[in-house]
């Protein structure tokens, strides 16, 4: 495992936000806006939390990460090349016919994918699965699964968040990037998920709140989960959508939409600075 | 003769297979006594995993087993397992070609008392579209036991339908069920009847009946429905001229749409369909049930008779 300091951590985020860019640039279309949000949250994950080796995706002991939010895939995959899973060239081929990197995770396709998703509200069914399996044969992997707010209006999020708790889960870690913004506008405004801290802790689930753009308090919420024992972790990290550039930061309507050329030069000046 | 319902075979072949695999993990929702995974639950409690009311969750939670080496079982009734969570099929286990067994008990009219609701008439249909699902339908308590066993051994998303009501034992532990075999049980030159789940004990009095008549009806089992066994249906055809499908499912989607599509691209011949015909069913019992939506041996005969006046 790597573990970077908070300047190099700082340097990759810039990179990630890059990647994420150029890639939905190249590809004409992909979901920028919830991939910046949760740029920093995948850094630390990546970079300083998971228990994992790039060059041996299918080794029994990793810790697993599911995305659920499938449609945040440029940020997982911008973080998974950078830790050494693929060549940081390959982001380019996102969308592409052919590619490994399709436009909703799909686990057969890229090794190190450990869930295929896009239909939302189903990854932490699958990380409860995976967590009680670790139990069950004794190994100590963690499994992170990170959710986006809107997707929390799925029943099926819910299903899952008390089954995690009834089977007491520890080794489970949710991470809800709390954006506020869905493709149809506020998040409160489309149905509003309020109060969500309030939800988990009645769901019986421990509850860390962070700001989901600061390295050290996401370094320490993982680590405070990790000691947490008899039931799952949930950290809901405030966050900007559109994160690290002006002109995409609470606007909805980058959701689901790709920069053109002009967008792409203007918004890498910024992150670059 | 002897009966026995094909959740009682399969709540019996779990334990058995639970004590040979230590893979095997089962997870129902709420419906453990129904299904019969309660047996298991009972000898091996630290492998079962009771989801609650939450086939959603339910189905996630086996796509996160397989990927961790085990072999899911996840069973509900049919109209949950494959209706409530069809997405959750799709997405997390069809999509991946996850290693996940959906046995789904209570599927059909036979149901009965439960009414229209709980009567699940287009599983088939539902499975049968997923890309890479193996769909099979055991037509009593020895073959759906095979069947679990096969599907044990298999690599990949298989949807096992499972009856609620006892039905008669068609085959003894000679018969050997093989994934994606279609079986001829009784030989015939006049017309083919080719029957899945408890169709087949319907299908095969329809031919003791039609031979008092001086028509000599062929049966075919016809229990995985995909991949469906085109050789077999094919040689069939050509050797009666004429084909009826039974099965307790809506004619659309199921085994008549499986067999026609076979029919049409390699022997194109007169066929009837004999099943649910595009309705929801009722409270009853399920023999009355069965009678009343034109599913008995009665209705094949007619059926038979009227594809061979097609020829």
């Amino acid at each position: 495992m790597v573990v970077l300091n908070e300047k190099q951590l700082q340097e990759i985020c810039k990179d990630m936000r890059a990647d994420i860019l150029r890639m939905t640039e190249r590809a004409g279309s992909g979901h920028p806006g919830g991939s910046l949000s949760a740029v920093e949250l995948m850094a630390v994950l990546y970079f300083n939390v998971l228990n994992h080796k790039p060059q041996e995706p299918g080794w029994s002991e990793r810790d697993r990460f599911i995305l659920s939010k499938g449609h945040a895939c440029p940020v997982l995959y911008s973080a998974m090349s950078r830790s050494g899973y693929f060549p940081v060239e390959e982001l380019l081929t996102l969308r592409q016919l052919d590619s490994r990197l399709q436009g909703h995770p799909n686990m057969k396709a890229l090794p190190g994918l450990e869930c295929s998703s896009g239909s939302l509200g189903q990854g932490l069914s699958i990380s409860n699965g995976l967590a009680i399996a670790a139990k069950i044969d004794k190994k100590n992997y963690r499994v992170y699964c990170l959710m986006g707010d809107g997707e929390l209006q799925e029943g099926q999020v819910w299903e899952a968040a008390m089954t995690a708790a009834h089977y007491k889960l520890d080794n489970v870690c949710a991470i809800v990037d709390y954006n506020n913004l869905q493709i149809d506008g506020k998040v409160e405004d489309v149905k509003n998920i309020a109060p969500l801290k309030e939800k988990w802790q009645s769901f019986n689930w421990h509850v860390i709140e962070i700001d989901g753009h600061d390295l050290i308090q996401i370094f320490q919420a993982y680590e405070e989960a990790k000691g947490v024992k008899k039931k799952p972790t949930v950290i809901i990290a405030r966050t900007i959508k559109g994160k690290g550039v002006s002109f995409m930061e609470n606007v909805a309507g980058w959701h689901g939409k790709a920069p053109n050329k002009k967008e792409l030069e203007a918004a890498l000046k910024e992150i670059y600075g | 003769m002897e009966s026995m319902a094909t959740r009682d075979a399969y709540g019996k072949a779990l334990v058995e297979l639970g004590k040979l695999n230590k893979n095997v993990v089962v997870l129902d929702a709420d419906l453990s006594k129904s299904t019969k995974t309660e047996k298991f639950a009972k000898e091996f409690p630290d492998r079962f995993f009771n989801m609650g009311i939450a086939e959603q969750n339910l189905i996630g939670c086996a796509a996160g087993f397989a990927t961790s080496g085990k072999i899911p079982f996840a069973s509900s009734f049919a109209v949950f397992a494959t209706g409530r969570a069809y997405d959750q099929i799709r997405n997390s286990i069809g999509y991946p070609h996850l290693n996940v067994k959906i046995a789904a008990s209570h599927a059909g009219l036979t149901v009965g008392e439960d009414g229209g609701s709980h009567q699940m008439i287009e599983d088939i249909a539902l499975m049968r579209a997923v890309p890479g699902m193996t769909v099979i339908v055991p037509a009593d308590g020895e073959e759906a036991k095979q069947a679990i066993f096969a599907a044990a051994e298999y690599e990949g998303p298989v949807y096992i339908r499972l009856g609620r009501p006892k039905v008669p034992m068609i085959f003894d532990s000679n018969y050997k069920f093989i994934i994606g075999k279609a079986a001829v049980i009784k030989e015939g030159t006049d017309v083919s009847l080719m029957a899945t789940g408890i169709m087949v004990s319907e299908a095969l009095k329809a031919a003791q009946d039609l031979e008092k008549q001086g028509i000599n009806a062929c049966v075919v089992n016809i229990s995985t429905i995909k991949p469906i066994d085109e050789n077999t249906i094919t040689q069939v055809a050509r050797i009666t001229g004429a084909v009826v499908t039974c099965e307790e499912h809506n004619i659309f989607g199921g085994l008549g749409s499986a067999v026609a599509e076979v029919l049409v691209e390699n022997y194109p011949v007169p066929m009837e369909r004999v099943g649910v015909k595009d309705t929801f069913g009722e409270s009853g019992k399920p023999n009355q049930l069965l009678e009343k939506y034109g599913l008995t041996a009665k209705d094949i005969v007619i059926a038979a008779k009227k594809v061979i006046s097609r020829k």
